[in-house]
């Protein structure tokens, strides 16, 4: 026994050595057996054929601050339809002079946002932030007060906008549809058939239906006299689709509560919105937090939707100039513009989305 | 388990009635689960239940803190018969403390957590007092030194232990222990076992669904026998081992004791 022992300690066992550096790593992960290397080469090839003509487009060929006129003889992108339009699409038809003022209400907005990543921070005195950062956005918008000319919200348009529907649409949408979850899973008969329809009617209605009915049906229901804000109305289609589909997602992390949860948080005395806050919530979101940020940033990007009840959001500005004769054809590129920008929105959602399940998975 | 020769416990009583439950029935869709149960537990008083599988004696516990629902008869804890009334549950609830076969933890709070949920939300004591009670409790369960781990973190025989201390943090007048040491590991069971050894020494109101018999035979006042949904037969630990009256009661001893 006591050779055993010693021997195995001499000699311990270590894993089989694997090929090391750059060569093993292509040879294991590119060039593993016939099919993998012509897999590998059939990739390469195709990479060859698109992404390097697609590198001489946007950067070698490419024209930047010109006019139209040069862009047409030139054979790559035409990136002077970005910075020649560059006020129009961020802020639409916003007055030019008063292009700041957006300009300053993104940038605080940014900030909060940035804030509000750091978990450490929910307390108090962020919720002020945001109660009087809301407050400051809302007036540098709409003006009329401290010497700052009003602006018709016809008038706002681009990013602002973009920002605006989304993300208050979000973060109203979710709250709203955490309660939905909550109350389809109600004792209580009447709320349970009220969520269930609410949620089933609305899952079962396009987008663009709900935003055509908020900008013209919704406004035949109402007195004469009284209108609604175009876009209070769109935002609220948006609050009340997207808070249906997380409704759905979150119902399904409480499904996968065990009744145990509920049991032990039962007896030892908490009623039901304890039980829910406490216990059952930060759970059960907690599971569902990848595919909540799947519909969040669904949301997001389906905001561009509001194009058609002539909200001139990000999209619509881009299209705009792109009518304009002298930069017609240049879709290609405005479209890239847009695109990046709508990425770096859902990218830094998905990341945050990463952290936030890392940082909660300390408990497992 | 060899628990007897270890403990001696004063096993008189007072008078004084805490649970009564009166002809109390109870139903899962046409399952008639628990037919008219008759119970009345003192103060101080550790009732034991054993009996076979799907006899009702879990459901009958959790009928107690109305975990279930009962719908015939009438159960009174403390005082507080219990009906529809959510006060009177919630009430009811804090005085009865329940540990489960699974611990039920909440796994995404720290132990220190678990332990001061009911007492800051329910019994809205101020937070640092809450942590000094539960590490009084923690160190009472022997397990201190785990207060800043998470549940994921501990051994089975830890989690039951918190769970135990969990319920102590509401100060309830009554415990209830459904199946403590089902779920644990053989050489865990023990020290679940010992500290509510010494929960019953301290004259805890305890009643334990169980089949832990050396448990049952040196805690308990009372052993009862369930089957088919009634109590068959209830005795002291020593009349009901050595001269049980039913022949399901003997049936069920032989089985279980080889």
């Amino acid at each position: 026994m006591a050779d055993i022992a010693h021997t195995s300690q001499k000699e311990q066992i270590r894993p089989p050595v694997v090929s090391v550096g750059v060569i093993g790593w292509i040879k294991a992960n590119l060039f593993n057996g016939w099919f993998n290397s012509s897999l590998t080469i059939v990739t390469l090839f195709f990479l060859w054929k698109t992404a390097v003509p697609f590198f001489r487009w946007a950067f070698i060929d490419s024209v930047w601050n010109t006019t139209g006129q040069v862009c047409h003889d030139a054979g790559g992108a035409c990136w002077s339809i970005i910075s020649s339009n560059f006020r129009f699409i961020l802020f639409g038809f916003y007055p030019y002079d008063l292009q700041w003022r957006p300009l300053l209400a993104m940038i605080i907005l940014f900030v909060l946002l940035f804030l509000s990543q750091n978990r450490k921070y929910w307390k108090k005195p962020l919720a002020y932030a945001w109660i009087s950062g809301l407050f400051i956005m809302g007036l540098l918008l709409r003006g009329g007060l401290l010497g700052l000319d009003p602006v018709e919200s016809t008038q706002w348009g681009g990013l602002p906008l973009t920002l605006l529907l989304s993300v208050f649409g979000l973060t109203a949408a979710y709250p709203l549809g955490v309660v939905l979850a909550l109350g389809r899973q109600s004792k209580m008969r009447a709320i349970k058939t009220l969520c269930i329809v609410y949620i089933e009617l609305i899952r079962g209605v396009p987008l663009i239906s709900l935003l055509f009915m908020s900008s013209i049906i919704f406004p035949l229901l109402l007195p004469e006299g009284l209108t609604i804000n175009k876009i209070l109305r769109a935002q609220a289609a948006i609050i009340m689709f997207t808070a249906a589909y997380i409704a759905e997602v979150v119902r399904g992390g409480l499904q996968g509560m065990s009744r145990g949860q509920y049991e032990a948080a039962e007896s030892i005395g908490l009623n039901y919105y304890q039980t829910m806050r406490l216990v059952i919530l930060p759970q059960a979101l907690k599971i569902v937090i990848p595919p909540t940020v799947s519909q969040l940033i669904s949301a997001f990007k389906d905001t561009s939707l509001v194009v058609i009840i002539a909200l001139y959001d990000l999209l619509k500005t881009s299209q705009t100039v792109l009518s304009n004769p002298e930069w017609m054809g240049f879709s290609k590129e405005a479209y890239v513009f847009v695109a990046i920008l709508y990425f770096l929105g859902c990218f830094s959602m998905s990341n945050y989305s990463r952290k936030l399940e890392k940082e909660l998975s300390r408990g497992d | 388990m060899d628990t007897e020769s270890s403990v001696t416990m004063e096993k008189t009583l007072s008078d004084e009635a805490i649970i009564e439950i009166i002809d109390m029935h109870k139903w899962f869709g046409d399952f008639h689960v628990l037919q008219g149960i008759n119970l009345t537990v003192h103060k101080q008083e550790r009732i034991v239940i054993c009996g076979p599988s799907g006899s009702g004696k879990s459901t009958l516990i959790r009928c107690i803190n109305r975990l279930e629902e009962h719908q015939r008869g009438r159960i009174v804890v403390d005082g507080i018969e219990l009906t529809n009334n959510i006060k009177n549950i919630e009430k009811v609830r804090t005085e009865v403390g329940m540990v489960f076969q699974h611990f039920n933890l909440f796994p995404h709070l720290s132990i220190i957590e678990n332990l001061t949920l009911g007492p800051l939300w329910v019994r809205k004591v101020p937070k640092k007092e809450a942590e000094e009670t539960a590490m009084y409790y923690l160190d009472k369960v022997h397990i201190a030194e785990q207060a800043k781990k998470y549940p994921g973190q501990l051994s089975g025989g830890q989690q039951q232990r918190v769970a135990i201390a969990r319920s102590l943090c509401m100060n309830p007048k009554v415990m209830l222990f459904d199946e403590p040491t089902s779920a644990l590991d053989p050489e865990m069971i023990k020290e679940v076992l010992d500290v509510m050894i010494e929960l019953a020494r301290e004259g805890m109101t305890m009643i334990v669904v169980s089949h832990e018999m050396g448990f049952a035979k040196s805690v308990a006042h009372r052993v009862l026998f369930m089957d088919f949904g009634q109590i068959v037969e209830g005795n002291t630990p020593h009349e009901f081992f050595e001269n049980p009256q039913h022949d399901r009661t003997k049936l069920f001893l032989s089985q279980i004791l080889h």
